[in-house]
C-alpha cells in the first residue's frame, strides 16, 4: 500500500512463519478457482498470500514524465471523486490543463490512505472507536504508505515538483532482528547471521557436491574452478572449501566482542550457527525480503510523514476540493454527469454536483454500494473484487532503546508473533530521548484478530508480543496508536486484491471509461496497494478523458 | 463521528445511526468485548463460536453484530433476514461475497460450521437448523487439478 506492498511478494515479506509455507511456492499464477480448491485440500493462509506474488511482479512504473495534456475545450469540467492521491494528481492535472475542477471528499482532510499521525490527531474508527494520538512533537506513524520504491518514478516525480523533501527509508538492517518464537528457544537472531551462515553453509554444500563431481554433468571443467572460487569468496569459505569459524567469517558475521584500541577488548570470534539449526528454524526465509524488486534500496520517505506529498499537491487544488462530502449516487447521460452527496456535517436532503465528465476514485470497497450509473461489465468489476485488511500500531517509548541498547538504526524486524513485523524510525536516528516506532504491520489472520480489538487491546497486545523481542517494552512504553484497516470508515479495508482470474475477467472493464464516467486509484492498476498505482492509473484515465473530451468538441 | 450520528438519525437510517449512538453517546468509550485469540500460524484457534465471533467476525461487523455505516457500510448480523438461509451465510463465510474476502483460507469446515450457527442464533437471530462440517465442506470447489 500502499500499506504496502503488499502485494507483492506477501508470502515473502509478510511470512508469518516459515512453517506456513508449503512445497508449492514459486507458482505465483492461481485461479479464485484453485485458490479455493486448494484451500479445500487444507493449504491454509499461504496459498492466498502466494496468489498474491503474481501482482508484486509487476515492472519499472511506466512513467514517463510530468504529464502534459494541453489545452481542455472550453468550459469543459470534470468532478473528481475522493482526495486521495489518484484524485489529487488529477485535479492539479486537470486544472493545469484549464479544466473547471470540483473534488469531493468524503473525509475532513485530503490525502484518503496517503495519512500520517501525529500527536494531538485524533481517529474515529468504524463501530465508534475513537484515539487521541498521545505522540509528542515530531513523532509519527504512517498508517498507509509508508516507503517510496527508487523505482516508483511519478511519485519521487511528483515529490520533487511540489518540493517535499524526502529522506532515505532504511528497509534492510543487518542487525535489526528476525525471530521465531519456535526456534532457538525464542531468543531473537540477528538476520547477519543468519545471511552469513546461510550462505556459508549453502556454499560449502555445494563445493562439496562439486568436488565429488556430482555437478559434472552440468558444469564444464574450466567453469567448475570459477564455480568454486565465487563459492569461497561468496560463503566465506576456507581453503578447503569448508564454511567454519575464523577472522574472515567474523569478518561478516560480526564478532562476540569487538576489536578495541589501545589496551582494549581483544576481538573474540563468533561462531557461525549449525546448519541444521538453521534450516529447521526457518529464518532463511527471512533472507529475500531485500531481494524484492519493491523493497530493493534505496527507499525514501517524505521528511515528517509520507502525507506531505499528498498535502503539498492538495494546497495547490485546495480551493476546489469539499470535505465531509459522501457520495451517494452517480448518474450520467449523453451531456454530463450528475453525482449526488451528503454534507457529512449537515447532512439533509443530497446535493448535487455536475460536471462534463467525472472521475471516481471511490476504493471498491466504497463505490459497491453506491447507486451507479454504468453498464453491467464496470459494474460486475466493482463488485468482484475483495479487499484484505492490514494492522499497523505506533510506539512511543521514553528512550531509543533500539538503539542504545541493540544497536539498530532503523529497518525492520520481522517475526512469527502476529505483530509480524517491528519498525525501527528512521528519522532522529542517534538522537537521545523519546522515539516511536512501528510496533506491528500485520496481514492476514493477525490482521483479522487485531481488528477485532479495541484500539486499547491491540495497543496492549503490541507491547505484550514486542517484549518477546525486546523485553525493554514494558518499563519504556509510553502510549500507542492503531490503526485497521477493515475498520476504516473512508475504505472499508486496506486495498482491492486482485486474484489472476478475477483482473483477467474484470480488469480492463474496470478501466476502461463508461459514458462520461472513469475509475482511478490503486485498485485501477497493476501496482495494487503503492501510491505510485494510484498515480499512475489517475494519469491514465485523465488522458483518456482528455482524449474524449478534445473528440466531442470537436464534433460540436 | 458525533456529529455524523446525528446526521444519520436525521436522515431516518436508524439502524446505522443506533450502532453509531450506542458507540459514541455521551463520549462514553464502545463496549469492550473480551479480545479473542490469537492464530497459531495461519490457523484460528478458536474451536467455538463465540470466541471466533469475537476474534474476527466483530473485527467489520462490530462486537454488538450491528454493522457500521461509514463512507459505505457493513453490513449487520443482528436481526439480518438474510441469515435466515444456513447456506447463504456459511457460503458468504466461506469463500467470500463482493468485496468481503473468503474466510475458508484460515478456517476449517467446522469452525465456519460453528460461527454460522453461533451468529445465527444469537444477536436477535434464532434460527435452529444448525449447519454442520460436512455441509461446509460441500460447498468448497471439490474439483481435481
Amino acid at each position: 500500500m500502499y500499506c504496502l506492498p503488499i502485494l507483492g511478494i506477501l508470502a515473502r515479506r509478510y511470512r508469518i512463519g516459515a512453517e506456513q509455507m508449503p512445497g508449492n511456492v514459486g507458482d505465483p499464477s492461481i485461479s479464485r478457482r484453485e485458490l479455493l480448491r486448494r484451500i479445500g485440500q487444507g493449504a491454509g493462509a499461504a496459498v492466498l498470500y502466494q496468489s498474491m506474488t503474481a501482482l508484486g511482479l509487476a515492472g519499472e512504473s511506466d512513467y514517463s514524465g510530468a504529464i502534459d495534456l494541453g489545452a481542455a475545450p472550453r468550459d469543459a469540467s470534470v468532478l473528481i471523486l475522493g482526495a486521495g492521491m489518484a484524485g489529487l494528481v488529477a485535479a492539479y492535472e486537470l486544472g493545469r490543463a484549464g479544466y473547471k475542477v470540483k473534488v469531493l471528499e468524503y473525509n475532513e482532510r485530503a490525502g484518503g490512505r496517503s495519512w500520517t499521525l501525529r500527536g494531538g490527531d485524533e481517529y474515529t474508527e468504524l463501530g465508534g472507536f475513537r484515539q487521541r494520538c498521545e505522540f509528542d512533537p515530531g513523532f509519527y506513524i504512517n498508517p498507509g504508505p509508508w516507503r517510496l520504491p527508487y523505482h516508483h518514478h511519478g511519485m519521487l516525480d511528483y515529490a520533487k515538483r511540489f518540493k517535499v523533501a524526502l529522506e532515505p527509508f532504511v528497509q534492510t538492517n543487518f542487525n535489526a532482528f528476525v525471530h521465531s518464537s519456535k526456534a532457538f528457544g525464542g531468543k531473537p537472531q540477528r538476520f547477519r547471521h543468519i545471511h552469513a551462515d546461510y550462505h556459508g553453509h549453502v556454499a560449502d554444500l555445494l563445493a562439496k557436491a562439486t568436488n565429488r563431481g556430482a555437478l559434472d554433468a552440468d558444469v564444464t571443467r574450466e567453469d567448475r574452478e570459477k564455480l568454486l572460487e565465487s563459492l569461497r569468496a561468496w560463503g566465506v569459505l576456507d581453503k578447503d572449501y569448508r564454511y567454519r569459524m575464523s577472522q574472515q567469517t567474523s569478518d561478516t558475521r560480526g564478532y562476540d566482542v569487538d576489536p578495541g584500541g589501545g589496551l582494549g577488548s581483544v576481538p573474540k570470534l563468533s561462531s557461525p550457527i549449525e546448519l541444521r539449526d538453521l534450516l529447521q528454524s526457518g529464518l532463511w526465509s527471512y533472507l529475500t525480503t531485500p531481494l524484492d524488486y519493491d523493497l530493493n534500496p534505496s527507499l525514501l520517505q517524505p521528511v515528517g510523514g509520507m502525507d506531505r506529498i499528498a498535502q503539498a499537491i492538495y494546497r495547490e487544488v485546495a480551493q476546489n476540493v469539499q470535505f465531509g462530502a459522501r457520495v451517494v449516487g452517480i448518474d450520467q447521460d449523453d451531456h454530463g454527469v450528475s453525482v449526488r452527496y451528503v454534507d457529512t456535517k449537515r447532512g439533509d436532503t443530497p446535493l448535487v454536483a455536475k460536471a462534463d465528465w467525472c472521475l471516481c476514485t471511490i476504493p471498491l470497497s466504497i463505490l459497491s454500494q453506491i447507486e451507479l450509473k454504468v453498464g453491467a461489465a464496470m459494474h460486475d468489476a466493482i463488485r468482484a473484487v475483495m479487499y484484505l485488511g492490514s494492522v499497523k500500531i505506533g510506539l512511543q517509548f521514553k528512550r531509543r532503546f533500539w538503539e542504545e541498547d541493540d544497536r539498530i538504526y532503523g529497518g525492520i524486524t520481522y517475526t512469527d508473533l502476529p505483530i509480524q513485523q517491528i519498525a525501527y524510525p528512521s528519522m532522529g536516528q542517534n538522537t537521545s530521548g523519546k522515539g516511536v516506532l512501528l510496533g506491528a504491520y500485520a496481514w492476514g489472520n493477525s490482521a483479522f484478530e487485531f481488528t477485532a480489538m479495541t484500539p486499547e487491546q491491540r495497543v496492549r497486545k503490541a507491547v505484550e508480543f514486542g517484549a518477546q523481542i525486546h523485553p525493554q517494552y514494558p518499563v519504556e512504553f509510553e502510549n500507542g496508536v492503531a490503526v485497521a484497516w477493515h475498520r476504516s470508515p473512508f475504505t472499508l479495508g486496506c486495498f482491492a486484491l486482485w486474484l489472476d482470474d478475477v483482473r483477467a475477467q474484470h480488469y480492463e472493464n474496470l478501466c476502461r471509461i463508461d459514458g462520461r464516467i472513469a475509475l482511478a486509484g490503486e485498485h485501477a492498476s497493476r501496482l495494487p496497494a503503492w501510491q505510485e498505482g494510484a498515480v499512475l492509473s489517475s494519469l491514465d484515465a485523465i488522458r483518456r478523458i482528455h482524449a474524449r473530451a478534445i473528440a466531442k468538441a470537436g464534433a460540436a | 463521528m458525533k456529529m455524523y450520528t446525528h446526521a444519520l438519525i436525521r436522515r431516518g437510517l436508524a439502524l446505522a445511526a443506533l450502532a453509531l449512538a450506542a458507540a459514541s453517546a455521551a463520549d462514553e468509550p464502545p463496549p469492550m468485548s473480551p479480545p479473542g485469540t490469537f492464530n497459531d500460524f495461519g490457523r484460528f484457534v478458536a474451536q467455538d463460536g463465540a470466541t471466533l465471533f469475537r476474534s474476527v467476525c466483530q473485527g467489520c461487523h462490530m462486537p454488538d453484530a450491528r454493522g457500521a455505516q461509514g463512507a459505505a457500510a457493513y453490513p449487520a448480523l443482528a436481526g439480518n433476514p438474510r441469515l435466515a438461509s444456513a447456506t447463504y451465510t456459511a457460503t458468504t463465510v466461506a469463500l467470500g461475497r463482493g468485496n468481503m474476502p473468503p474466510f475458508s483460507f484460515m478456517m476449517t469446515d467446522e469452525q465456519v460450521a460453528t460461527v454460522v450457527n453461533y451468529v445465527r442464533t444469537h444477536f436477535d437471530n434464532h434460527y435452529d437448523d444448525a449447519i454442520t462440517a460436512a455441509d461446509v465442506h460441500g460447498l468448497r470447489p471439490q474439483d481435481k487439478p
